[in-house]
């Protein structure tokens, strides 16, 4: 027996020649490990993003070994760290920018909620400008945490139905943020 | 959304072409907020002569949390959090530092054993601030190696946080008097082990790029800045260094029994990116001599000063006394007198000298606390110093300024 | 450098201005008015040797006649020797002379400074806002403004005790 695992298949009918499954899930699969994430690393947050890559903690055995720092070229735009009113529209015009489908992890207490910083200046939270799919609590949140929420949106990844970018509540969703 | 929120200020003006440009030939290029080079957002619209630099222009205040004002909204006891998130890189220099501003305050004088342990913490953040510094100048300039290698031993200072404080990064270290526990036998050995074993990574590293032909030819003479200008733009600590001056506030201004120990200041030359480079590597290698040092003429004592005021008294007490109960409750409150008067006390940070301004009015929280923030000050300097270099130069510049987004907005 | 030597020169310098000194502090601190500030500095610079600007933040006494100050801390590298210089002006017109032609490192400090306090430098190269956002109408540091962001929905003050 190997001591490397690869991943499980997912459900299907096999028989000696083929392998029946539907196509959402194939996808999914393929998706799920391989995503390509772009590091948003504003502040503190971004310190413990830089350890979770490295030798330690290993982000690159889930398949985000290339970071991209091109928004055309990623699938998951990582927000770590405190967004000020400032950086705001600048995170909007990046994540309009990566092509479908992408998703959201925001990293830290400062940019799911505002964190400590209940200011004037600060952005409560990046889903007043952008539409989120994983929160990660923490100030800042552990290498493994981080690591946690990446594993919740590898799930999300795998589960997607193929036609959700097509949907109506989607595009709601992005009306709402005002996302062409 | 909200109605409130502009979503229309997004700084297009500055990257289209100005009519004063046009026959100049000049192009504009925005090397913006989200850069892979630049640590920390800040942004820098260069005006270009083909691959030349001719001007830059600064935006800053990306990051801004606006720290000063929620400063004078948190009771002394609860403005160590705030100190953490300055330069997070070496967050434990910055906790220590309000500390002890606020015991210059108050007049307490801490015991031979508290500023031993003071320097022994502070130290091991200065190695891990320069760690992330030179191994990310090192990723710059295409060396990925390097970092991978230094990131373990920051890992291992970690640890060692994590033991005597609890958290990894943003370790709100200590309290106003000395620290809340003393160094257990556990912490005294990792301490221990990862200065025996640090000098071999270090070398490594030193191997891999203090000599290096194609480093030395990217870094030398670049982004140089002479002594009188550094002098004249405020520039302090690894910077000004590099550029001949020798200010240390560990030397100049000694604090928390620094005058005990013996090391030198190193001091460059040119004021160029490999002077910063071989300054900080230099002060890595006196910092783990301080850590020896302190660790091995540690004095018996308290870990604490009596301090009632600031001070939370021990859990057993606090929990079978009444006195303890509500002294406890006054601290974390911070019902407490506090003396009315105004201080500046810098330390050396990471990257030169952090200060403190705190004037107080005698109420629970501070007057106005204004934080010295050593490269918001330097920062400004980047235009002079990348005049006439190309882009890749500039951007080796930038990572060996360390600029750090959390102390340049606060 | 001894203080009363420092004391002793600044008084013979500015015999007819009023500086007054203040000895409760930790260092050697003095106020001076605001049309003299660029005099004062100048001779500490070039005279008494203090070549480094070490700090430059303002600050707001409401309770005062003239609440917006500014604060200078200068350091001599060859005496270690520190000092701080204040000086006030209204609020109702806040302007002081900037420092810029003798320490290049006032120019960000002091566009903080205004940022922050709304205190107007006079012959500033570039006076605009450096750390909040440009169409930020007020001065966010000074005592009568509240810390939160009045227009957030999600908080609820009850919850918070404000």
């Amino acid at each position: 027996m190997s001591k490397y695992n690869l991943v499980e298949p997912p459900d299907g009918y096999s028989a000696p020649g083929f392998f029946a499954t539907t196509l959402d899930r194939v996808v999914g699969l393929a998706r799920k490990n391989s995503i390509w994430p772009l590091p948003f690393a504003t502040s503190c947050c971004g310190i413990e993003f830089m350890a979770t890559m490295g030798a330690n903690y290993d982000l690159a055995r889930f398949g985000s070994e290339r970071l991209s720092f091109s928004p055309r070229q990623a699938d998951l735009l990582m927000v770590m760290g405190t967004i000020a009113k400032k950086m705001g529209p600048i995170v909007h015009q990046v994540y309009e920018q990566m092509a479908e489908p992408r998703w959201v992890l925001s990293v830290g207490a400062c940019a799911s909620s505002g964190g400590i910083f209940d200011t004037y200046s600060v952005l409560q939270g990046i889903d007043r400008v952008v539409p989120v799919d994983v929160y990660v609590p923490g100030c800042p949140p552990r290498p493994e945490q981080i690591l946690d929420g990446f594993m919740k949106i590898q799930e999300l990844v795998g589960n997607e139905s193929l036609r959700r970018r097509y949907s109506p509540e989607y595009r709601e969703l992005l009306e709402k943020y005002g996302i062409r | 959304m909200e109605d409130n929120y502009k979503m229309e200020h997004l700084g297009k003006e500055h990257i289209l072409i100005r009519p004063e440009d046009y026959d100049k030939n000049f192009s504009t290029l925005n090397l913006g907020p989200t850069h892979p080079a630049t640590h920390g957002i800040f942004q820098n619209i260069l005006t270009m002569n083909g691959e030349t630099i001719v001007d830059t222009e600064q935006t800053v205040g990306y990051i801004h949390r606006a720290f000063e004002k929620l400063a004078e909204r948190r009771a002394f006891y609860q403005i160590t959090t705030l100190t953490d998130r300055l330069n997070y890189c070496s967050s434990p220099i910055n906790n220590i530092g309000w500390q002890t501003t606020v015991e210059k305050l108050l007049g307490v004088q801490t015991s031979k054993r508290i500023d031993y342990m003071r320097i022994i913490i502070m130290e091991l953040a200065r190695i891990s601030d320069h760690l992330i510094c030179n191994s990310v100048i090192g990723v710059d300039s295409g060396a990925l190696t390097g970092f991978v290698y230094v990131f373990q031993e920051r890992e291992k200072i970690y640890e060692i946080y994590e033991e005597i404080c609890g958290a990894r990064l943003t370790t709100n270290l200590g309290r106003i008097g000395g620290f809340e526990r003393d160094f257990t036998p556990s912490v005294i050995n990792k301490i221990r082990e990862f200065i025996a074993n640090l000098p071999k990574v270090i070398k490594q590293f030193e191997k891999l790029l203090l000599r290096n032909r194609i480093f030395m030819d990217r870094t030398i003479n670049v982004g140089g800045i002479s002594a009188e200008r550094a002098l004249n733009y405020g520039f302090t600590g690894p910077c000004l260094r590099a550029a001949g001056v020798d200010y240390d506030v560990r030397v100049m201004n000694p604090y928390s029994s620094y005058n005990d120990f013996d090391f030198t200041i190193p001091v460059g030359t040119n004021g160029d990116t490999y002077d910063r480079f071989c300054v900080r590597q230099e002060e890595i290698w006196q910092s783990i001599k301080l850590v020896k040092n302190a660790l091995e003429n540690l004095p018996e004592g308290s870990y604490h000063m009596e301090v009632p005021e600031f001070y939370l008294p021990a859990k057993e007490e606090v929990y079978s006394k009444m006195e303890s109960l509500i002294w406890h409750f006054k601290i974390v409150m911070g019902e407490v007198e506090v003396p009315v008067g105004e201080v500046y006390h810098s330390v050396e940070g990471g990257n030169g000298e952090l200060g403190f301004y705190l004037v107080s009015d005698g109420g629970r929280t501070p007057f106005r606390l204004h934080f010295r923030r050593p490269c918001f000050i330097y920062y400004q300097a980047f235009p002079e110093m990348v005049k006439g270099s190309f882009l890749s130069d500039a951007i080796l510049t930038m990572s060996s300024m360390n600029v750090i987004a959390g102390e340049l907005d606060a | 450098m001894k203080q009363q030597l420092i004391h002793d020169s600044l008084q013979k310098k500015f015999q007819n201005e009023s500086i007054l000194f203040d000895e409760t502090s930790d260092i050697l601190t003095f106020t001076v008015r605001k049309q003299s500030i660029v005099e004062v500095v100048q001779f500490l610079k070039e005279v008494l040797g203090f070549q480094f600007l070490t700090d430059l933040c303002g600050i707001h006494y409401p309770e005062q006649e003239l609440a917006l100050g500014v604060v200078y801390h200068l350091h001599n590298f060859q005496t270690n020797t520190r000092i701080r210089v204040k000086t006030f002006t209204s609020v109702q017109k806040p302007q002081i002379d900037t420092l810029t032609n003798l320490f290049s490192s006032a120019n960000w400090m002091e566009r903080e400074t205004y940022d922050f306090f709304g205190i107007d430098f006079v012959g500033h190269p570039n006076l605009i806002r450096i750390l909040n956002v440009e169409y930020l109408d007020y001065f966010p540091l000074r005592k009568e403004y509240p810390l939160e962001d009045q227009t957030r929905k999600d908080k609820d003050d009850r919850f918070f005790g404000r």
